[in-house]
């Protein structure tokens, strides 16, 4: 193999290798950590967080506006604080509600933003104080089963008489 | 009693010594290498003509073998899919197994068995045939001049190989998700971008094949300098790398998975 | 007489428990074609990486143009071995590069010199072997005898002033042979340079060299010119020049009875 050769196929070799890693990054993937100089913090307090977890997306109007970065656990109330990165581009008043919604039937666990009436906006380390929590699903199944069970009960006699 | 007993733990220690002393002598080796590379590195055409050797030869076997797995991906994960509603998620089922797993492993399993192996009969010939020597009596450092490029040639190579194997089972996921069972191609590729992380799938398979280029390279360099001078030593030293290479880069591969993918 | 170029001082060399080389002492001077004549294994191919300093005697003194080998630090022997030229069994040719490339390798690697000036030395050094027409050939398209005569190019690229022979004669065609053999001796003196040809093929050694050792279980058993030795009334060179089967040198590995050995009753066979 001659060395003009060799210095031919490599050279194409590397722009095959970055082309793959190309359309890795550019078809394949995202870029889902925003950049921490876009974004502000807000805190919310869930009573159940569910499933969610760090990173999750949040969103309003179906539409990715940031990331949960931190969950602990409040010493005092016994609640779940949840931190939120939102983006910069996006101001919500300080009414808005956030909830715990699942993406599907069993898909991952993401917060909704609902924007309220205020006129004022939340500002870095604000509160959003509005929240509703996780629907567990153990918790909706057995409050079904429940109402079930009532509802078989009143319906029995009925049938009968049919 | 006594006797059998200590034949019994002498056996069982003489291969552990054997092991632990060879892997001492590979770590001095490696220091070698890297003690010598600044020069070797100089002369970049060297490293080319190893990068051509170790890499741009493995392509093909690279592509084509991505490319099938991609389609055998493709074509279980809907099977299961579609049992759950959800075949619009094998885009996300196809990349993520291939970017997270298969691309670095597998192909680093070809890379080994492609390049690392004629890394090794080389050296070993070279060895045997007392090329090193005759180099050593030119005055010219044959770690410098033949190891140290053979191994920058299967550290830079790797890399590209898997993406290459990643990028080319994703296509192969496509021609059968889209092509052949009728997916939409737009909720295919938007699923799958929405749910890689450039940063948390991507990076850290590319970041597992960098750790699977040297683990390689060095076995085959090492058994390569380490071979007897013998036809059958070669032929050994040859077979050992593929083994141990293998062996290394599914241990790595669980060491660097449990380092990227969970407690994050 | 000049001062030796290479000398050997009671030297011992060990390869882990064995004593390959138990006191050897030795001196070439420039000029001179020295042969080092022994039976196989009795550390002819040592002493030659004793002198290249590819290995270090545990004891005594192996000085190259006056320096010892083992005080060398590994950079200051790369710079010694640039003087040293060595010829391997088999010649050891690059077989990834061409002859011509092969013969350039030491001159690329070792010196600055233009391109053109190392394309003049490589015809040069392959014309001086009459393998100038062979340039474009690779290793693999060779004959047993060419190669090494393109690898004695490759060895004397850097015009050394010690050259080093490991069994150039083995496996040779005999008009083959004492090609090689008088291109020892024609180069030798050509370059000035002192030779040491570690064989064990009398009749053509001792056509071309000045001088012989021979070498048996790690000493210099004897040691003369060619003329003295092939009048030497010593039993072990009797045998060597002579090809004897048995002699000093037993052709039986020392063993047990051979009857013992077999399972047979002792004395039936005698």
């Amino acid at each position: 193999m001659k060395r003009g050769m060799i210095d031919f196929w490599v050279g194409l070799f590397a722009v095959a290798g970055a082309a793959a890693l190309l359309f890795l990054a550019i078809k394949v993937s995202s870029q889902s950590t925003l950049p921490a100089t876009s974004t502000y913090a807000v805190t919310a307090n869930f009573e159940n967080i569910g499933g969610l977890k760090v990173r999750a997306p949040v969103k309003s109007a179906g539409v990715v506006v940031g990331r949960v970065t931190g969950i602990e656990l409040d010493p005092n109330l016994y609640v779940a604080r949840v931190t939120l990165a939102l983006d910069a581009r996006y101001h919500f008043s300080r009414d808005s509600s956030a909830q715990i919604l699942t993406s599907g039937l069993l898909g991952e666990q993401y917060i909704g933003l609902e924007p309220g009436a205020d006129d004022k906006n939340l500002e870095a380390g604000g509160r959003i104080t509005i929240t509703s929590s996780a629907v567990v699903l153990e918790q909706l199944i057995s409050r079904f089963l429940f109402s079930k069970a009532e509802t078989a009960g009143e319906q029995t006699p009925t049938e009968h008489a049919q | 009693m006594t006797n059998v007993l200590v034949r019994f733990f002498a056996r069982l220690g003489a291969p552990l010594t054997g092991a632990i002393i060879k892997l001492g002598f590979a770590c001095r080796f490696f220091l070698a290498i890297l003690r010598h590379s600044p020069t070797s590195l100089l002369r970049f055409q060297l490293t080319m003509r190893e990068i051509w050797f170790a890499g741009v030869l493995s392509v093909l076997i690279i592509a084509v073998s991505g490319l099938f797995v991609g389609m055998v991906l493709a074509l279980q994960g809907y099977e299961t899919l579609v049992r759950f509603g959800s075949s619009s998620a094998l885009g996300i089922l196809v990349s993520l197994s291939l970017v997270r797993e298969l691309g670095p492993v597998v192909g680093a399993l070809l890379f080994a068995s492609r390049a690392g192996s004629a890394i090794t009969a080389e050296i070993g010939l070279m060895k045997a045939t007392e090329q090193l020597a005759a180099m050593e009596m030119m005055a010219v450092n044959p770690i410098a001049r033949v190891v140290a490029p053979k191994f920058w040639g299967g550290v830079l190579s790797m890399p590209l190989l898997a993406a290459m194997f990643s990028a080319m089972g994703i296509f192969g996921g496509y021609l059968i998700g889209v092509q052949m069972l009728g997916l939409d191609p737009g909720s295919f590729w938007s699923q799958m971008q929405a749910s890689v992380d450039f940063r948390g799938d991507v990076l850290n398979g590319v970041i597992k094949s960098v750790f699977f280029g040297v683990a390689i390279s060095l076995i085959a360099v090492f058994e390569g300098y380490d071979a007897p001078p013998t036809a059958e030593g070669v032929s050994r030293a040859t077979t050992r790398t593929v083994v141990t290479s293998a062996l290394v880069i599914l241990a790595l591969d669980f060491v660097l998975t449990a380092f990227m993918f969970t407690g994050m | 007489m000049p001062n030796p170029v290479v000398r050997f001082d009671g030297v011992r060399f060990a390869y882990g428990e064995t004593d390959i080389l138990r006191d050897v002492s030795l001196s070439v001077v420039p000029g001179q074609v020295v042969a080092i004549m022994g039976g196989s294994g009795s550390g002819k191919t040592t002493l030659l990486r004793l002198i290249g300093g590819q290995l270090r005697a545990n004891a005594g003194r192996v000085e190259v143009d006056g320096e010892d080998m083992a005080t060398l630090s590994e950079s200051a022997l790369y710079e010694r071995r640039k003087k040293l030229g060595m010829l391997f069994q088999f010649g050891a040719l690059f077989t990834d590069l061409s002859v011509f490339d092969n013969v350039a390798f030491p001159l690329r690697e070792r010196t600055d010199l233009p391109e053109s000036m190392v394309r003049d030395l490589v015809l040069m050094k392959l014309q001086a072997v009459g393998l100038r027409g062979a340039a474009k050939l690779m290793p693999a398209e060779l004959s047993g005898g060419m190669a090494r005569r393109v690898a004695l190019a490759r060895a004397i690229a850097l015009d050394p002033r010690v050259m080093l022979y490991d069994e150039p004669f083995t496996g040779l065609d005999p008009i083959s042979l004492s090609t090689i053999g008088s291109l020892i001796r024609e180069l030798n003196d050509a370059l000035g340079a002192a030779s040491i040809v570690v064989t064990h093929d009398v009749a053509e050694s001792l056509a071309i060299v000045d001088y012989v050792y021979f070498l048996a279980e790690g000493r210099v058993i004897a040691e003369g010119t060619p003329d003295s030795v092939r009048e030497s009334a010593h039993p072990f060179v009797r045998q060597f020049v002579g090809g004897e089967k048995d002699g000093p040198l037993p052709f039986h590995k020392p063993a047990g009875p051979y009857a013992t050995d077999l399972g047979l009753e002792d004395g039936r066979h005698d």
